[in-house]
């Protein structure tokens, strides 16, 4: 079979698994629709959180990424991944025994305060949006590329398929259907990655290939020779940093507390039944997305050596066939500068220019194609990539449904509305937000990749702090959190759209504060946070003896009431 | 207010102990070996790894399992010890 018959096969085959599954788990409840009833397994619930938060990015261009900027791609590894560590300590159990639908749901019951809910309500949507939008466009991208269809076609397919589950099977729905793109976006990370590193190393396991030889020159390690062979084409060595350590050590930090802070991670643990299954399911989620986080680097190594190993300096006329597919898309690009017909591929520090403009995604989308390896593996990159976008999409969308139906309805406006009506918003909700999600899909602001740094940002300087106070701290009162939560978000934005959009000429390092970037600039937002809600605490009255109760009981894994009254 | 009593002030006290513990390993592997101190591990290799950068793209996720996989089982033992774990 060619390519796009094993793509169309693929591609089919995963969407009818998706529908199955949505079918047989839709929810008929809003305590299903909104935490699928509060009774996912641990390990399943792990596995949804790991489709969940690996989006489109981590799996087509993480590992691009990672390739064109060696050592330092680990603030995206690191920051992934780290923020898991956060969230089992330090929030994921407490989240569980409070017991709620929503995360502005518990900020507004721990600070007795509508203004806060609110506050929560405005991040969660602004956050979710960001995020749905380059999903949906991940969607098309795979679609175009793949399956030859319109862009604009494949994001409404992508819509078609979300709206299906996402509205039919609310949470329960999305949880389940979860579990199978998770199955379908790692092993169609893994086959080519395993693949690869055979070739290259002659070892099955990336992340030993990684360090490992070179098959075909004993003795010579690979990243010795992918330094060597940077250093020769005038780029920095791959191993070394070319970001300032305080830049790193921030955006690392933003990555990661913004994780822990993002609105549909958060949800995911009220999920579960109890909360030794809230810990147990970070540590499962965080194990699962290490499978896929720790080969990424490794896959990154191996299509740079292949990359700097093919088409560095060949004539134009031999170039293998792969390029010029590519050439097609726009992904690559060769302008023959010195008009001699051969390929020059060279960094900023070499004297010959550089003729070569290579998207990063490729690195992902073409590495089998570039390997050399069957139709059926590369075929399985389109489906898997599609999992991860789709998984995310709907995780998303549920956030953007459950705010409008239950944070701004039921706890809002019309308190008096029934279950069933609830229920009924939330779909409509869910639909709307596809449709706008779709919206942007299609039509993408020319600022999508600028607004990631602000969802983390925002979610680092909001979210992060206002929980864990909640949590840690029984004296932190409404005006502290408040007054933190907008000090921290205002900060955050200022500087952000300051250097994104205001001035992007001055996006350098030598006009930022300390040399911290607009990427990482949400840890100071998280620590202005802090500052300011502390003081504010300070010179304010404590919360009621209530709250302060409910401080300490949701301290406590044993609840003195029924373990969980959402089902009643 | 209902005062917590000693035993619960206990269980949080022995609760931000594990907490400050893992935690502090939690920043070493990643913020102390992956970016703070990763040149000076450089020099230092395993395999064809320098230690440092091993440490910043593998060596870091790992410990990030590990440190959530401790916790867990010290937290269930904690609760059980304070008889405060849920009751299937």
């Amino acid at each position: 079979m060619n390519l796009q018959a094993w793509t169309f096969v693929l591609v089919g085959l995963s969407f009818a698994l998706y529908i199955g599954v949505a079918i047989w788990s839709r929810a008929r409840s809003t305590g299903e629709f909104y935490v699928a009833g509060g009774q996912v397994p641990a390990v399943i619930n792990g596995m949804a959180t790991a489709a969940d938060w690996m989006s489109a990015a981590s799996f087509i261009s993480m590992a691009g990424l990672i390739s064109f900027m060696g050592r330092d791609g680990a603030v995206y590894l690191m920051g992934w991944t780290g923020g898991y560590v956060l969230l089992a300590l330090l929030l994921a159990p407490y989240l569980r025994k409070f017991g709620k639908y929503t995360v502005p749901d518990f900020i507004g019951d721990r600070y007795y305060s509508q203004t806060a809910r609110c506050v929560a309500v405005v991040c969660a949507i602004f956050i979710s949006f960001t995020y749905v939008a380059g999903q949906m466009r991940g969607v098309g991208i795979v679609f175009s590329h793949f399956l030859n269809v319109r862009i604009e076609h494949g994001v409404l397919i992508g819509m078609g398929i979300v709206f299906f589950y996402a509205v039919l099977g609310g949470m329960k729905g999305i949880t389940y259907t979860q579990v199978a793109q998770y199955c379908v976006l790692i092993f169609a990370y893994l086959v080519p990655a395993i693949f690869i590193s055979a070739l290259v190393t002659g070892t099955v396991f990336p992340q030993l290939g990684f360090g490992g030889t070179l098959a075909s020159e004993p003795g010579v390690f690979l990243l010795d020779r992918l330094d060597q062979l940077s250093q020769e084409l005038g780029f920095a060595r791959y191993t070394e940093g070319r970001k300032e350590t305080i830049d790193v050590f921030f955006i690392t930090a933003a990555l990661m507390v913004g994780t822990a802070g993002l609105p549909h991670v958060l949800v995911r643990f009220y999920t579960v039944p109890k909360v030794s299954a809230a810990r147990s399911s970070a540590g499962w989620a965080l194990l699962f997305i290490a499978i896929l986080y720790t080969t990424a680097p490794a896959v990154a190594a191996f299509a740079r050596a292949n990359l700097l190993g093919t088409v560095a300096d060949i004539p134009y006329a031999e170039v293998p066939a792969w390029f010029k597919n590519w050439e097609l898309t726009g992904l690559i690009q060769f302008d023959d500068l010195s008009g001699d017909g051969r390929v020059q591929y060279r960094g900023p520090l070499s004297e010959i220019p550089n003729e070569l403009t290579i998207d990063r995604d490729i690195m992902v989308l073409a590495n089998p194609e570039i390997a050399g390896l069957p139709n059926w593996v590369v075929a399985l990159v389109a489906a898997g990539g599609l999992a991860a976008a789709l998984s995310t999409a709907a995780g998303l969308l549920l956030v953007i449904s459950s705010s409008i139906a239950h944070d701004l309805l039921k706890k809002g406006w019309r308190p008096s509305i029934s279950e069933h009506e609830e229920l009924v918003a939330a779909r409509v909700a869910a639909g709307v937000a596809v449709i706008i999600a779709g919206y942007f899909g299609i039509h993408p602001p020319g600022f999508v990749a600028q607004v990631v740094a602000f969802a983390f940002g925002l979610a680092a300087a909001s979210f992060f702090p206002a929980i864990l106070r909640g949590i840690f701290s029984k004296r932190m009162n409404k005006e502290g959190a408040v007054a933190g939560m907008i000090a921290g978000i205002s900060f955050t934005a200022g500087y952000i759209i300051f250097f994104k959009f205001i001035r992007p000429a001055w996006n350098t390092p030598q006009y930022w504060w300390f040399g911290i970037s607009p990427e990482g600039i949400g840890t100071a937002g998280m620590l202005l946070n802090f500052a300011v809600s502390w003081a504010v605490c300070r010179l304010t009255p404590p919360p009621p003896e209530a709250v302060q109760d409910f401080v300490e009981e949701i301290r406590i894994p044993r609840s003195a009431g029924p373990a969980h009254e959402i089902d009643a | 207010m209902h005062e917590p009593t000693h035993r619960r002030r206990q269980y949080w006290r022995r609760n931000l102990r594990a907490l400050t513990l893992l935690l502090s390993l939690w920043f070493i592997v990643s913020y102390g070996f992956g970016i703070l101190f990763v040149d000076q591990l450089d020099r230092l290799r395993i395999g064809g790894f320098k230690l440092g950068f091993w440490f910043a793209q593998q060596g870091s996720i790992y410990a990030f399992v590990l440190i959530i996989f401790v916790y867990v089982r010290w937290m269930n033992r904690l609760d059980r010890e304070f008889d405060v774990d849920e009751r299937n």
